[in-house]
């Protein structure tokens, strides 16, 4: 098993797919149970994963690889190859974390078409698995593209009113940001071939070929993977898709949008364009390229942050604050650092962490109310109070308060936007208070205050299995708010050898130079050491 | 004398030629009111008994009949696609002939008589049997077209198609002409070296009404006006045969006589073609409600997608022409297939709005359609994203970024209207009643090989892209 877990993670969901196909349709509890024992068999497979790539995680390179390159399709150079260093390790941990609450969270959300819906929804599973672990161009490119079909049928057919306009606005303008992507592929691949004289995908191979292609080239080449991942993640302006996706997307599909899929562009600039393409973001040689990169996250903070600020629906306005908090993560990988990129990958994680609860608990107003009008709640702590818990403890987490998962990650990146240039962090930090005040706004309308609508006086606390969905996210929100030193040692040799390659020259005692505030002493320069 | 190795050359020809006939000898012994699925088998076993022959060719590659004809793998693996293509069709018109009340067992034979035409175009080395074969394999689709003959949209399409046909033809013989003129010569391989010594303004000018000539064929633009008149009127599972069968013949031509020869000029013919047919293909298909017109659209922008692989030139474009000519017959026969089941009596439900809400009237069926229309798109796990896949890498690597950049855009568009028809089938509700008949066997049949194939090679491809490379190794030489 130690030697084929990552096609055992990979398959796992998919399997449960098949298997689900053999069931009658009108059995929909079976297909309930059996969809859940799967996304629960996927996550339980994935957790040997942690203690052995604990004892691997200082040795370099790829782990855990198998397959080789151009064993698929071996003409054109295109192999089943897998691999994982710390960076993908974690984005895996989530997915299969968050995959298992979403398939937990559509137990009564989803009435319609049940079979369907899961099988769906565990291919994607296997796809989003897939680009994280894909070692070979061709491969990733293959999860990348077939994953867009899943989602686009959970939106399309799962969604809300606007599910139509929705779902063919996300397929679109993520298939136009991934052939763009596709032809800097082939560019990368033919380079390769006039350099080594082999044809071959593979992504380690390619590594060391890419960053030698001349700027004038490399530019559009980074252009390319650039549009492709800066519409997934989704950064300004390339973000308009995303709060049509999420506001019509069920539940379970929007923690899954914001969970993992978001992720997948910025895992891309971790994966491709940084160390694909040192040549162009030295930022000083090409000084501009990283300035309009940061120009872009930090517009996305506050835009998104001040729009979220004015939604009166609730769904759309933990939408526009991913705009917001993704724009965090992108500034901490241009920050070119160590503390930018470790913070931004925490920040991913964190991202996923809250604001997939936050769909959550959104979800389940909804389930009760069928609405996520603001204005048609208020007071509801005093009739779920489990439930108004949970759901501070979720906003909190999101807006970065210190002992809790969001804070951490923040801290980490703004302290490497602070190392390259003080402005940049001083514009980002508006962000966080207005984090601070779309939530506790949202939170102060929703649940304080006497219950004014009739309607809201007999809304049901939460069900054992809700609960469940929300314990896990609880747990890692606060081990990472306050322990977060095995988190950055994971990502750690990974983080340094993309510094490395982006920047030979900066060496890691600027780091330590730095003054640490005591709040934030299990960062990352510890695990630096 | 001829030897007889020639006539193995000739094989698969020469077995859809006697089957044909068979199936037309019998027809008039048949009572008025009886079915022909009896001369359908007989059909279905003549094109099995030629792909056989046509593997059974490999052992014997080679010139035959005076350097008439030319057998090998190139040859060899068309031969085999429009095998395959013409046994699938003739299982998916088994229960449509029956529904339609077209009783004439004339069909069966024309689909093979016209294979042999497309068969003769992909081994054929001389201009003169080319445009022969050219004419053989039109006439029988001429006559397809207008088989649903209390139709008169049928007719129209039938007429259309011959009109239109005939002038393409004549083009192509005019072309041929000049091409006589300029080198003295018809064959193939003897133009090729007079041409390598210098080209005259006469063998350009022959060369683009040749290429008039099948680009009508392949409908590509602009040459594609004819498409979806013609498409519509058709029968659907002729329209199967006819986009697939002899738009890959033609295209087995053009790489023979573009790569052989090395036709002067050709490159920006082909550009030019290759982007109009892309663009106005994807467009015109955008606002279509009528689905065999949108699959007709779509068919001009598959041309167009496969022009892009020619523009590439070198052997690596000639293998994804190769390949891409596969996947799409795979593909387009499986999506018409399914239209003409869904089309019923009549052929009276062909609009989208007839198909909202499939996804609940025949799950399968629907899901059947979506992976052809995925493949269409060029979702992986699917034979459409290998071969497109394959074609813009072919383009990269003869540095026609622009042409690629014209083409993926392109594809982006397209994904737009293939989508639309999932829309419709799975995110809709029906606005009237539409029956869906049951899934007769033959069908279900042959949608499963289409769907097999599709699968296989955009999962498996790798031995169909190495005869592929092998195949265009044999026109670059």
């Amino acid at each position: 098993m130690y030697n084929h877990i990552l096609s055992i993670v990979l398959f796992t969901p998919l399997l449960g797919a098949l298997v689900l196909l053999l069931i009658p349709k009108e059995q929909k509890n079976a297909i309930r149970w059996v969809a859940n024992l799967f996304s629960l068999a996927g996550l339980l497979i994935s957790l040997p994963l942690i203690p052995w790539f604990w004892a691997l995680r200082t040795q370099s390179g790829f782990k855990f690889i198998e397959g080789a390159p151009n064993t698929w399709i071996p003409s054109i150079g295109a192999g089943y190859y897998l691999g994982i260093d710390g960076i993908s390790f974690l984005l895996i941990m989530l997915t299969t974390l968050l995959g298992w609450i979403s398939i937990l969270s559509s137990w009564n959300a989803i009435q319609d078409r049940v079979k369907e819906y899961y099988v769906w929804f565990l291919v994607l599973q296997t796809g989003m698995l897939g680009v994280f672990m894909a070692l070979d161009f061709f491969l990733f490119f293959v999860f990348w593209e077939a994953m867009l079909v899943p989602m686009y049928l959970l939106i399309g057919i799962w969604g809300g009113p606007r599910k139509l306009y929705a779902a063919i606005k996300f397929f679109l303008y993520t298939l136009l940001g991934s052939v763009l992507m596709l032809l800097a592929i082939l560019f990368l691949y033919f380079h390769h071939h006039t350099v080594t004289g082999a044809y071959t995908f593979s992504i380690p191979e390619l590594y060391q070929t890419a960053p030698q292609i001349p700027y004038h080239y490399a530019i559009w080449l980074f252009l390319a993977f650039f549009i492709g991942f800066a519409i997934k993640v989704p950064m300004f302006p390339f973000h308009t898709w995303l709060p049509d996706a999420h506001v019509e997307a069920p539940t379970a599909g929007s923690v899954i949008l914001a969970g993992v899929l978001l992720k997948m562009g910025t895992y891309g600039f971790m994966r491709f364009s940084l160390p694909f393409f040192p040549q162009v973001l030295d930022p000083i040689a090409h000084p501009a390229v990283r300035g309009t990169i940061i120009t872009l996250s930090i517009i996305g903070i506050i835009y998104g942050a001040l729009v979220s600020l004015v939604q009166k629906d609730m769904k759309k306005l933990v939408a526009y604050s991913s705009v917001s908090h993704l724009g965090f993560c992108t500034l901490g990988i241009f920050a070119l650092n160590q503390a930018g990129l470790s913070g931004s990958l925490l920040q991913q994680i964190n991202h996923g962490i809250s604001t997939g609860a936050l769909f959550l608990i959104v979800g389940i107003l909804y389930e009760r109310r069928h609405t996520r009008e603001i204005a048609e709640y208020g007071g509801i702590s005093n009739v779920m109070p489990v439930y108004a818990t949970i759901t501070m403890i979720m906003f909190l987490s999101s807006m970065g308060l210190p002992l809790l998962n969001g804070f951490i990650g923040e801290f980490t990146i703004l302290q490497g936007a602070f190392i390259e240039s003080k402005a940049w962090a001083a514009w980002a930090i508006p962000g966080v208070v207005l984090a601070a005040s779309y939530l506790l706004w949202l939170y102060q309308r929703v649940f304080f205050g006497p219950v004014n609508n009739p309607k809201n006086e007999k809304l049901q606390d939460l069900t054992p299995r809700e609960v469940l969905c929300f314990v896990p996210l609880i747990l890692l929100a606060f081990w990472i708010g306050l322990y977060p030193k095995p988190i950055f040692q994971i990502m750690d040799q990974p983080v340094q050898q993309i510094v490395q390659t982006v920047r030979p020259d900066l060496n890691k005692p600027v780091l330590a130079q730095t003054p640490i505030p005591s709040a934030a002493q299990a960062l990352p320069v510890e695990a630096g050491k | 004398m001829i030897p007889s190795t020639d006539y193995i050359r000739l094989l698969p020809e020469l077995i859809l030629i006697v089957f044909g006939l068979l199936v037309m000898l019998i027809e008039p012994l048949l009572g008025e009111h009886n079915n022909r699925k009896g001369l359908g088998a007989i059909a279905l076993m003549g094109a099995v008994l030629s792909i056989l022959a046509s593997f059974y060719q490999t052992g014997y590659e080679g010139a035959a009949f005076f350097d008439m004809i030319h057998v090998d793998t190139f040859s060899i693996f068309f031969h085999v696609l429009i095998g395959l293509i013409a046994a699938v069709v003739i299982l998916a018109s088994f229960e449509y002939l029956n529904l339609q009340q077209i009783r004439y067992g004339e069909y069966y034979g024309l689909i093979l008589l016209s294979s042999v035409g497309m068969m003769l175009m992909s081994s054929a080395v001389e201009l003169v049997l080319i445009f022969i074969a050219l004419e053989i394999s039109s006439i029988g689709t001429y006559i397809l077209a207008g088989f649903r003959r209390n139709a008169p949209i049928s007719i129209e399409s039938s007429m259309k198609y011959f009109l239109l046909g005939s002038f393409a033809t004549a083009f192509f013989l005019y072309g041929v002409a000049l091409m006589f003129g300029a080198t003295g010569s018809t064959s193939v391989y003897t133009i090729a070296t007079t041409l390598a010594q210098g080209a005259t303004p006469l063998a350009y000018v022959g060369i683009a009404l040749m290429f008039v000539g099948l680009g009508f064929k392949v409908a590509s633009a602009p040459f594609h006006i004819w498409t979806p008149d013609v498409y519509e009127g058709a029968p659907a599972p002729v329209v199967a045969f006819m986009s697939t069968g002899p738009k890959a013949a033609a295209f087995a031509v053009l790489l023979r006589v573009l790569f052989a020869t090395e036709a002067p000029g050709w490159f920006w013919l082909i550009w030019a073609s290759a982007v109009l047919s892309m663009t106005l293909g994807n467009i015109g298909a955008l606002v279509q409600n009528n689905v065999k017109r949108l699959l007709a659209y779509s068919s001009i922008a598959q041309a167009g997608y496969i022009l892009v692989a020619f523009a590439a030139a070198k052997d690596i474009g000639i293998s994804a022409v190769i390949f891409y000519a596969a996947a799409y017959a795979a593909m387009n026969v499986g999506a018409f297939a399914v239209a003409s089941h869904l089309a019923n009596v009549g052929e009276k439900y062909v609009t989208l709005d007839d198909y909202a809400g499939l996804g609940r009237r025949a799950p399968g069926l629907a899901a059947v359609l979506t992976i052809f229309m995925l493949s269409l798109i060029g979702i992986p796990v699917t034979g459409g994203f290998l071969a497109k896949f394959y074609v813009f890498q072919a383009a990269m690597q003869s540095h026609l970024t622009g042409l690629v950049i014209i083409g993926v855009i392109n594809s982006a568009v397209a994904a737009y209207y293939y989508l639309r028809v999932i829309v419709y089938m799975y995110m809709r509700e029906p606005q009237r009643d539409v029956p869906v008949l049951k899934m007769p066997f033959a069908l279900g049949v042959s949608l499963a090989a289409c769907l097999a194939a599709t699968i296989y090679l955009g999962v498996l491809p790798g031995r169909i892209l190495d005869y592929a490379m092998a195949s265009a190794r044999v026109l670059v030489r």
